[in-house]
């Protein structure tokens, strides 16, 4: 009856093995951001190690999808977060962020960040901005659209990639403006402009990357993503079209949380993010604008991007009061 | 053959395995109910949600018609062609996709079919222009095509195969023309099993979820479980996702009502293959169209699946093999799948047992009842898909922040549940036929109770229980329904990297993964294949989808 030790053995394996490593470090802070971020050529990693040299301690990132995406689990989670710090909310999100009632003031003096508009806020501080733009391949588009106009009622073949404004930044950027421009008609614009998505992705990651593999000739991002191919890569394949409406501003910022395990070394952080040490990785890792100095000189590609005559920015509030209702339009209208 | 107080146990066994199923299917719904549908619908709302049930039923509906469509005329082909070399391996290939999680095979049929892909870069040698796009309702219908011709064609086989060679010679003798030889011998043969195959490739269809969620592409390509999914991990509206799940039990149900009146045919395991000769059917050059739909469908098939293979051979496997988060991902994986794999088997052993015992003892309503739940809590679970499971026990656990155990828990419920009516279906067959060989012997040998369940049952169904269980673990592992919701940094599964890493479009790393995540459930599924065929225990039919 030697078989019967199966039995025991099954049994065993039948307990749920809770595998979760330990971090062992005095302190740690954790930081929820967006998956761009803290992937290996985000700004993360180089970030994490100037600042783990400052603040003998463990500095963790949880990336995930996009932006919005961060807002949806902070109240998921309600209060439970084990981070400190939120970084990659932008301004529109930022009224429904504090209504949470999951923020608390950061208290520090802010000085130091200067963004178009000159906003600033006691509980949310700016570390980047940029403008939104349709990013497209010369070498599949001889003529790129000059105007959102252009976007929405150009040839159906040409394809774009854009992102969910229920999970990403980017995603709602487009969405506000797309208001910004057509106000009340902004439905039929997203019918008219449904043709030529390619697909919708949850974060800005996903809608790069299909872009920079060919799936698509154009795909919303940043007038400062050209800069990424001519610095990194020496190609000015990949250009930014100039809309004549004007382009939406993004200024993204971090903010403190409430149930911050250790707010001291949180706000250590959120001071570190307005010095060099921070703002330097910004322009040629994420691929933003700096919000406050930098110790470095902008690479010369910077000199060389689309700079929008005319922005596009709903305040905070307006965004919060009517978000649920353009999400729904936007819902409606794309899948008609 | 079982004592009084064995019937005791068994009945006890029964009940307590049904209130565990009950339980694990109620506390979600009562959870998803208690919620509400929150401030009621707007008008706006409800265009949206009538847009999302009608693309489900559409996308299910021509993906059914599809499959069937084409599996028929590949079943008869196959059926006229029984010796041609390659064909029982052609055949085999058509049960791979069933045991593929069906992650991977998005990944293969994006290779296949993507913008930069096979296809496209074919049609561009022949001059067209506009690439074709996987992304949406078309995305949608080849993968699901893939999943399910083959099923259906497995399915529809057997039925032909069956027919006496008389009729054939008969009809070759008549001199019978194709058409009219379809009509009077083929179609009757295949009819009962080409509509059971369709409703079964309806009802897989119409509750996909990860196909939809990879290639649907948008609001516009989008189906109640990913809508579900969506209302949660995008929106946090809980009411949606309410509503949402009460349309899709409620189109689950009514689908499964209507498959009742079709029962599922046996699929084609080792076809006979070259024991019938046809002598109705033409050679030489009027073989073309048979050969020509074999040979594209196995091409259609194998495409994807090559794909795989060579893109995640060609992936830094070294290095992902390295990496920690692999590995972690990898003994979560396995810690769940085997944990989901004893529940089922023991859930399934504990009502297989009951029921056993109440057919015993005719006559009481009350264990009529038991055993009618018993079973029907197989079908029970695929009335109420994981992501809606999933959905309830997540909203009562509040997302899983901060917690181990808990989703994990859930997870682990919610893959037995999924493994428990196939796994049934293996043991009770095998049960019923140890409990006739071995059930009088046992009794006069005075082995009874527990000392019985040791010494006699275990033993005699060791194979079978191992098939369910091999089986439970290879679904569970390949499963990213259960995980979608739950999926953090903290409980992070092989699909769930997958997922991620496909996301993120780190497609080498995704390949690779793909490969080792793809060969580790098909080793799984061959060897409960193996396991299944040596106990004599039933074909393992119509594996979820997802």
């Amino acid at each position: 009856m030697r078989r019967f030790h199966i039995i025991p053995v099954a049994l065993l394996a039948c307990l749920p093995l809770a595998a979760g490593p330990a971090a062992s470090a005095d302190k740690t802070l954790t930081v929820y951001t967006y998956e761009s971020f803290v992937s290996e050529w985000g700004p993360g990693p180089k970030i994490e190690a100037t600042f783990e040299a400052q603040c003998g301690c463990d500095l963790k990132w949880v990336g995930v999808s996009d932006g919005v995406a961060l807002l949806n689990r902070l109240k998921l989670e309600s209060g439970r977060s084990e981070a400190g710090v939120v970084l990659g909310l932008d301004t529109n999100l930022v009224s429904e962020a504090k209504a949470t009632g999951l923020f608390e003031p950061h208290g520090l003096p802010t000085d130091a960040v200067s963004v178009p508009g000159g906003y600033s806020d006691e509980v949310f501080i700016p570390y980047d901005y940029g403008h939104f733009a349709v990013i497209y391949d010369t070498e599949t588009i001889a003529n790129p659209p000059t105007s959102l106009k252009d976007l929405v009622e150009g040839d159906p073949n040409q394809k774009i990639v854009i992102q969910d404004p229920r999970t990403s930044t980017p995603g709602l950027g487009l969405l506000l403006w797309v208001k910004s421009v057509y106000g009340d008609d902004a439905a039929s614009a997203w019918e008219s402009l449904s043709k030529r998505v390619l697909t919708v992705t949850p974060g800005w990651s996903e809608a790069y990357g299909l872009f920079t593999s060919g799936e698509a000739p154009m795909v919303l991002s940043y007038t400062t993503s050209p800069a990424y191919h001519m610095v990194a890569e020496d190609t000015k394949r990949y250009q930014a079209a100039e809309f004549s409406e004007g382009h939406y501003l993004q200024i993204e910022v971090a903010g403190l949380l409430a149930n911050a395990p250790d707010k001291e070394l949180a706000r250590q952080f959120l001071a570190f993010m307005m010095t060099p040490g921070f703002q330097d990785e910004i322009p040629t890792n994420n691929w933003m604008m700096p919000a406050a100095a930098v110790s470095i000189d902008l690479p010369e590609a910077f000199s060389t991007l689309v700079s929008p005559e005319k922005t596009f920015l709903y305040s905070s509030d307006d965004v919060a009061a009517n978000r649920a209702a353009w999400i729904e339009e936007w819902l409606g209208a794309m899948s008609r | 053959m079982l004592t009084r107080s064995e019937h005791r146990a068994s009945t006890a066994g029964g009940v307590a395995a049904l209130a565990v199923i009950g339980l694990a299917l109620a506390v979600p719904v009562m959870v998803l109910l208690s919620q509400g549908t929150g401030t009621g619908v707007s008008a706006s709302q409800g265009a949206y949600i009538a847009r999302i049930t009608w693309f489900t039923l559409l996308q299910a509906g021509l993906s059914t018609l599809l499959s069937v469509g084409f599996a028929v005329p590949l079943a008869r082909a196959l059926a006229r062609r029984p010796s041609f070399r390659g064909r029982r391996w052609l055949i085999s290939l058509f049960a791979v996709p069933l045991g593929l999680p069906p992650l991977v095979a998005a990944l293969g049929l994006l290779e296949v079919w993507g913008r930069n892909g096979v296809a496209n870069r074919g049609l561009a040698l022949f001059g067209v222009e506009t690439p074709f796009s996987i992304y949406g309702l078309s995305g949608i219908l080849i993968a699901h095509v893939f999943f399910n011709l083959p099923l259906a064609a497995r399915l529809i086989l057997p039925g032909l195969e069956r027919l006496p060679p008389e009729y054939w010679k008969t009809a070759a003798n008549l001199g019978m023309g194709g058409l009219s030889l379809f009509r009077l011998v083929e179609w009757p043969a295949m009819r009962r099993s080409a509509g059971a195959a369709g409703g079964l490739v309806f009802m897989l269809c119409a509750t996909s979820f990860t196909l939809v969620l990879v290639l649907g592409g948008g609001p516009a390509a989008t189906t109640l479980e990913v809508a579900i999914y969506q209302s949660l991990r995008f929106d946090f509206d809980p009411g949606r996702a309410v509503l949402l799940s009460a349309i899709q039990i409620g189109l689950t149900l009514a689908v499964m009502l209507g498959l009742r009146l079709i029962s599922l045919p046996t699929e084609a395991g080792d076809t006979k293959g070259g024991a019938t000769s046809r002598p109705d059917v033409a050679r030489g050059w009027r073989s073309l169209p048979d050969v020509a739909l074999i040979g594209a469908a196995g091409v259609f098939v194998a495409a994807p699946l090559v794909a795989v293979v060579v893109s995640g051979l060609a992936a830094d496997l070294a290095r992902l093999l390295t990496d920690a988060l692999f590995w972690r991902a990898a003994a979560t994986s396995l810690a769940i799948g085997l944990a989901a794999a004893c529940v089922a088997v023991s859930l399934a052993g504990l009502m297989v047992r009951a029921r056993f015992s109440v057919g015993e003892r005719p006559g009481s309503p009350g264990l009529g009842l038991l055993s009618g739940l018993a079973a029907a809590a197989g079908s029970l679970t695929l009335l109420v898909p994981p992501v809606v499971l999933g959905a309830g026990w997540f909203l009562m656990l509040g997302g899983g922040a901060g917690q181990l155990l808990a989703p994990l828990s859930v997870i682990v419920l919610i893959n037995a549940l999924m493994a428990l009516p196939f796994v049934m279906r293996v043991i009770e067959p095998a049960h019923q036929g140890a409990m006739e060989r071995n059930g009088r012997l046992a009794l006069s040998l005075g082995i009874t109770g527990i000392n019985r369940i040791r010494q006699i049952d275990v033993p005699a169904l060791l194979a079978p229980l191992a098939t369910g269980f091999v089986f439970a673990v290879a679904l569970s592992l390949g499963d990213l329904g259960a995980i979608a919701l739950f999926g953090s940094d903290r409980i992070v599964t092989l699909p769930w990297l997958l997922y991620q890493k496909l996301g993120s479009y780190r497609t080498a790393d995704a390949a690779g993964l793909a490969l080792l995540l793809g060969a580790a459930t098909m080793a799984l599924m061959i060897v409960a294949d193996r396991l299944g065929n040596r106990s004599g225990a039933a074909p393992l039919a119509g594996r979820q989808l997802r």
